[in-house]
């Protein structure tokens, strides 16, 4: 027999009313990441001065951003029990498009089509990335094919088109209303972090404590005893897929607004970065387990130790060595930080 | 024992015990799973080893197979000393074991399961030759020694179309093959009909009189009497007894297992002869319910207090018949109301919204998210009713399921406990939690009580019986006698038609032989 026994009914006053006895129901390893976090800044700090300055620190959370709302969109897919690898390429494909739509056909360097407003560019990007969540979630859900492979596809496809459609070149005539988001700072730090932890906030607690957001870790768990448990689980994930996709739009309108123009490789191989955060977070492959919290953590001891590294003067050309090198250390220290193996 | 151990005294060489187990102790942390257990098997003897779930039974196996290594004593194969602990091929020359689960990779052919890491290449000796596999050796090879145990499977076909009888012969012949003298089949009737069992059965009789020994493992105690000559019974990880089969009458064999005398009848068993009053109206109604390939049209009416069984084997329907119930699966033909509201088909939110409760047949396909805590797992059929607004309230969530869990008697440390720590008759009481959470009207069970212990038994059936009895309706979809026990009245399913029905008070022979398709009331 593995359970002890306590009497739930004696006890029920008692965990109610002492405030310490909430503090056992937190999951402490979805903070494990907290003290890597910790530690790197130490060893920031001690590699290069300029580390602790405001400016460095927040242009470690700019960065991080972007690739953040793509870790946001994937978590609550894994949590889902599905995957979605497209994400990367609509960050590049959704902007484009919506500029393809509204840009003067002539005058500028890349010829739009000059169709609808200007002022619908963003609405615009957030639809192609719901439209392409939407179709990935046909293909999974509805045609049953393998997600791993049709998002694969995905992925391949928009990234063509990308090139299709902007002739493999940049765009840089980019609208207002992307790069305000991208470079306005709203008290004292850039808008998209902010936009950035709000999302986290609502998705979080959507997970916490909306129904529907409950129920993606029953659906990612066990999708049958979800399905008779009365949770109609093809239609959630669905709608994950479609937020997924609009998320990383989002993230694209972002990084756009920012750099003020989107390279024909935008976007190229962050899905590495973006399952890599996640796992490193604690969310689990298989799905059913994880939270955005530790996604969050996940993003943000990757950048941060791209930014030591960066400051401790580390050769350019060494750079991706190292930083798959990282992955595979932060994962193991996550492994043994949370005390879970990681599926 | 007496009749197993005689021989083995007085002359080894000449007939050394197929298997000799002694004072064999195996713990698992604080757990004690096997207490210095004894066991004896002749060569050739069919020998049945029975005991209630807990009693040690697969830890036993997993000694004698290899795969846990005893804390004490000592296990000898014809006389022999058990090779190390480690040493799979050695293991696998003295014993085997047919699993319920089956062994055999489905994809490939019989003749490559047989020979499964073993194409033998080091027989066929050296050269590049060897290191080739030659699959018309192989199929040749598989053909000699299917035919050699009198196997009629097609060496060709592929393992997932066999029949589980026809698959459970290859696993042998493959055990055997390696030169294991013993098998341990541990429930290998399970998952067959009467003429698979048949079949089983002749084959098992017949390797006997080669001199191969069987220990078997089963719940059900007929075919202990039918199969086995001799009978060891172990009870919470301790020895019992062991005696031939012949002088050991039924009600005494249960009694060593139970440890105390059958009681006749519990408190959930359906009170005799109370004649359904036609004059309520019914709760439940089916009206030509058909699953075309499942089961024939089927007008069902269960009223307030009555608890209904569908009785039936494993391709008899009923457990399809259960799904359509609660929205699982949709039915191609009929209507399904409750309170004369029709559920729409294929839904089960909607059946739920009906008020139909659901306690599924497998808690790990469709009952429980393991990874999930107990609260979350109780709550998820009411996560609608746990907040304004669509939120989830964990205050309310907790409450509930600290309710839930005082009720049921659910043995955990907390509601946020994982469900994977709970046991198994536990871990059903939340499925059954879950259940309940909305307060059905109409309660659905498939096999409620599968791989539960006999105490949780009592405790389960015991809430199905108080629902009804709360002016609710009930379904018990089963094949387990006990759990038919607890119903108002039974209907026996046949291939997909009611060939039986029955009020409370049938006999276990009626009933079975109804399932079985041999009863009389056709």
């Amino acid at each position: 027999m593995t359970e002890t026994i306590r009497p739930p009914a004696l006890d029920k006053e008692r965990t109610d009313d002492h405030p310490l006895s909430r503090l056992k129901l937190i999951r402490w390893s979805d903070f494990s990441l907290v003290p890597v976090i910790l530690v790197l800044m130490v060893i920031g700090f001690i590699v290069s001065p300029v580390f602790l300055t405001s400016n460095n620190l927040i242009s470690v959370v700019q960065q991080s951003s972007e690739l953040s709302l793509l870790v946001l969109g994937q978590a609550l897919i894994l949590i889902c029990g599905r995957m979605d690898l497209s994400l990367e390429s609509t960050i590049g494909i959704a902007p484009v498009i919506a500029m393809w739509m509204v840009l003067p056909g002539e005058g500028g360097r890349f010829a739009g089509l000059d169709l609808l407003p200007v002022w619908s560019a963003i609405p615009l990007c957030l639809l192609v990335g719901l439209v392409v969540g939407v179709i990935n979630g046909f293909l999974i859900l509805k045609l049953r094919v393998n997600g791993f492979i049709a998002t694969l596809g995905m992925l391949t496809m928009l990234r063509g088109l990308q090139i299709g459609i902007t002739e493999g070149k940049s765009i840089t005539d980019v609208p207002e209303s992307f790069r305000y988001l991208g470079k306005t700072d709203w008290l004292g730090a850039p808008a998209a972090v902010w936009i950035c932890l709000a999302l986290f906030a609502i998705g979080g607690a959507s997970l916490a404590w909306l129904r529907h957001g409950r129920s993606l870790y029953a659906i990612g768990g066990n999708p049958e005893a979800a399905r008779a448990a009365g949770v109609r689980v093809d239609r959630i994930t669905w709608i994950v897929l479609a937020i997924g996709g609009v998320l990383a739009a989002f993230a694209g309108v972002l990084y756009t607004g920012h750099y003020g123009s989107v390279a024909a490789t935008q976007g190229n191989g962050w899905i590495f970065q973006v399952f890599a955060a996640a796992v490193i977070g604690g969310i689990s492959l298989k799905g059913g387990r994880g939270t955005l919290f530790g996604a969050l953590t996940g993003v943000l001891t990757l950048q941060l130790v791209v930014n030591v590294m960066t400051l401790g003067g580390v050769p350019a050309l060494w750079n991706q060595f190292l930083n798959g090198a990282i992955i595979i250390v932060a994962l193991v220290i996550s492994r043994f930080a949370s005390g879970e193996k990681q599926d | 024992m007496n009749q197993a151990q005689a021989p083995a005294a007085g002359a080894p060489a000449a007939a050394a015990p197929a298997v000799h187990a002694e004072g064999i102790v195996k713990r698992f942390g604080p757990t004690v799973a096997l207490d210095g257990v004894r066991l004896t098997v002749a060569p050739g003897e069919s020998h049945a080893l029975v005991g209630r779930n807990g009693a040690g039974k697969s830890t036993l196996v997993s000694v004698l197979t290899g795969l846990h290594e005893a804390d004490a004593g000592k296990v000898s194969f014809g006389g022999e000393p058990a090779p190390a602990f480690g040493d799979i091929s050695a293991w696998q020359s003295k014993v085997a074991c047919v699993y319920q689960k089956s062994m055999v990779v489905p994809d490939l052919t019989v003749a490559e399961n047989l020979f499964l890491n073993n194409y033998g290449l080091d027989r066929e000796g050296s050269g590049i030759g060897g290191r080739l596999i030659s699959w018309r050796r192989l199929r040749t090879r598989a053909e000699e020694l299917l035919a050699e145990y009198g196997v009629s499977v097609d060496p060709n076909a592929r393992a997932k179309d066999l029949a589980v009888e026809q698959r459970q012969f290859v696993e042998i012949a493959r055990a055997l093959s390696f030169g294991a003298r013993l098998i341990i089949l541990d429930e290998p009737t399970a998952q067959l009909d009467a003429r698979g069992i048949d079949s089983l059965f002749e084959k098992l009789r017949d390797l006997q009189s080669q001199g191969v020994a069987f220990l078997f493992i089963s719940h059900h105690l007929q075919e202990v009497y039918e199969l086995c000559s001799t009978v060891t019974v172990y009870r919470d990880a301790r020895h019992v007894l062991t005696a031939p089969v012949a002088d050991l009458a039924k009600a005494d064999l249960v009694t060593a297992m139970t440890g105390d005398a059958a009681s006749s009848a519990a408190d959930w068993h359906a009170a005799h002869a109370v004649a359904p009053d036609l004059t309520v109206a019914p709760i439940l109604t089916t009206e030509r319910l058909a699953l075309e390939g499942e089961f024939d049209p089927l007008d069902l009416e269960v009223r307030p207090g009555e608890v209904l069984g569908v009785a039936g084997a494993a391709a008899s329907g009923n457990t399809a018949l259960g799904e359509i119930l609660v929205g699982m699966r949709k039915a191609t033909a009929g209507r399904i109301a409750v309170r004369d509201r029709t559920v729409r088909p294929g839904s089960v939110p909607d059946s739920l919204d009906a008020g139909i409760g659901y306690i599924p047949e497998d808690r790990h396909l469709q009952g429980l998210v393991l990874d999930r805590s107990v609260a979350e797992n109780a709550t998820l059929t009411v996560a609608d009713q746990l907040g304004p607004w669509g939120t989830v309230l964990p205050s309310r969530t907790r409450e509930f399921a600290r309710s839930m869990i005082a009720s049921l008697d659910i043995k955990t440390t907390g509601p946020e406990q994982p469900v994977s720590g709970l046991s198994g008759g536990n871990q059903q009481k939340v499925v059954v939690a879950r259940a309940l959470a909305r307060a059905p009207s109409v309660l659905v069970a498939l096999r409620p009580t599968a791989g539960v212990d006999v105490k949780s038994k009592d405790s389960l059936l015991g809430v199905v019986r108080r629902v009804a009895d709360e002016g609710n309706a009930a379904v018990i979809i089963s094949d387990e006698l006990d759990d038919l026990r607890v119903c108002d009245r039974v209907l026996a399913l046949f291939h997909g038609r009611v060939v039986a029905t029955f009020g409370s008070g049938w006999t276990d022979r009626e009933l079975v032989a109804a399932m079985e398709g041999v009863g009389e009331n056709r």
